[in-house]
């Protein structure tokens, strides 16, 4: 399904961001890296992410970062997308990495769950919102991952390094600088 | 009591035969990762991190509950064990719920820091998810059991050293759970004299101080050292 053909005169990798079920801090991370930015978008093309004006995943990109974990059915059809038109997938924090945050309602189910967050009762799904999977679980329990990046959120060091490791075709060693919650 | 000598990971060394293979290997500076060991409080043997290979013996043994014999050869760190031991902490992971971002003991936390030594990065087991209660009825601590990897550490020390004997497990297999007393609310037990020592004896955040917020969570459970050291001095 990847294909290499690209729709812009670029040549360099192109990369992308996903953001499922997470708070947008794994993202906020990532601009928090600053000049580092320019650096980077001089080795890659960001081809989609919520930081750009593009609504369609491109047919291929060589690195795709998630944020978030899986929760509804719609988080679900997207990632399957993204994996099917991404070389390497990273799952970047805890959320995409352990379903963290949004776990906590696990073991409560979906109907207790939306009985307490919406007001009157059960709200007939779907309607305008998807429909909640029965739990928020890990990228990695629905998809092949080929990097994970505990934290939360993962410092934009971390990032940095996974981006430009990953650019030079390097496997990065996050070991010494990663860790679950922190 | 006699002295004998063993091998462990190719390194010589000398123990007493009373001593197991843990206490000697780390007197020689070799870790061997433990759980539910506690120094200044008896073995319990209970969350097999500690396993290692004894040459011409086909089971794996637990560390803290094996005793050194003569000519002992014991390896603690093959790739086999490695393995075992990633799966047992996966294992703790997937039979909670451990969120550890808005945990209290978040970065306090001898769990996390397995998973970390470990080179854990993400959980590969299926998460089971179990609903589990939380008890908030005591004064001054609570008991989060969807964080407790029943280590009966907190048993052990409430028994032993403070003498109160208000934790014990309830149930078998997946369905043990730790309880006060006779599964009464923490709150209400006639045993507890509120020491304390329970909390700074849980390696994870499934007993902490009311009122603490996230990563606030700070366990000192070398007080038992203290303890062993002063009853010595007296005796
Ligand atoms: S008890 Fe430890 S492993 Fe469990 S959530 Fe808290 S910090 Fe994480
Ligand atoms: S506070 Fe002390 S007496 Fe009470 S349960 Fe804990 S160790 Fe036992
Ligand atoms: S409450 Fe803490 S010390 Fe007690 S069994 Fe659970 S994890 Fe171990
Ligand atoms: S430390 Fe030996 S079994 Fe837990």
């Amino acid at each position: 399904m990847i294909s290499e053909n690209s729709d812009t005169a670029s040549n360099l990798p192109k990369l992308a961001t996903v953001w499922l079920d997470g708070c947008s801090g794994c993202h906020m991370s990532l601009l928090d890296m600053d000049h580092r930015l320019l650096t980077l978008l001089e080795q890659a093309d960001l081809v989609y992410s919520p930081l750009v004006d593009q609504k369609h995943f491109p047919d291929y990109v060589d690195i795709t970062l998630v944020e978030g974990a899986i929760s509804s059915e719609a988080d679900l059809e997207k990632i399957l997308h993204v994996r099917a038109h991404t070389k390497i997938l990273v799952s970047l924090g805890d959320c995409a990495v352990t379903a963290n945050v949004p776990s906590l309602r696990n073991p409560l189910g979906v109907n207790a769950i939306l009985e307490r967050v919406s007001a009157g009762g059960l709200p007939k799904q779907p309607d305008t919102v998807p429909l909640l999977c029965a739990h928020a679980r890990p990228v990695h329990t629905a998809v092949k991952v080929d990097l994970f990046v505990p934290g939360c959120p993962p410092s934009a060091d971390t990032i940095f390094l996974v981006i430009s490791e990953l650019l030079a075709g390097r496997q990065p060693d996050l070991h010494a600088i990663t860790r679950f919650g922190l | 009591m006699r002295v004998v000598t063993l091998k462990i990971n190719g390194q010589e060394m000398s123990g007493r035969d009373d001593e197991d293979i843990l206490h000697v290997a780390r007197e020689h500076g070799i870790d061997i990762p433990t759980l539910c060991q506690l120094d200044g409080v008896s073995e319990w043997g209970g969350c097999r991190l500690c396993l290692v290979e004894i040459e011409g013996s086909p089971k794996l043994s637990a560390a803290c509950v094996t005793k050194v014999s003569e000519g002992m050869v014991v390896n603690t760190n093959t790739e086999r064990l490695a393995g075992y031991r990633k799966s047992i902490v996966e294992m703790l992971f997937t039979e909670g719920n451990h969120v550890c971002s808005v945990c209290v003991s978040n970065n306090n936390c001898e769990l996390q820091d397995m998973s970390h030594e470990l080179k854990i990065d993400h959980i590969s087991l299926p998460y089971r998810y179990p609903l589990k209660e939380v008890d908030a009825s005591h004064d001054l601590f609570i008991f989060d059991a969807n964080r407790c990897i029943l280590c009966t550490r907190c048993i052990r020390v409430c028994d032993e050293v403070e003498g109160a004997h208000t934790w014990d497990i309830a149930g078998r297999g997946i369905k043990s759970q730790l309880i006060s007393d006779l599964h009464q609310p923490w709150g209400d037990s006639p045993s507890c004299t509120s020491c304390g020592k329970c909390v700074e004896a849980c390696p994870t955040g499934a007993l902490f101080e009311k009122g603490k917020a996230a990563g606030e969570m700070v366990k000192d459970a070398r007080f038992l050292v203290y303890l062993e050291e002063m009853k010595e001095e007296k005796s």
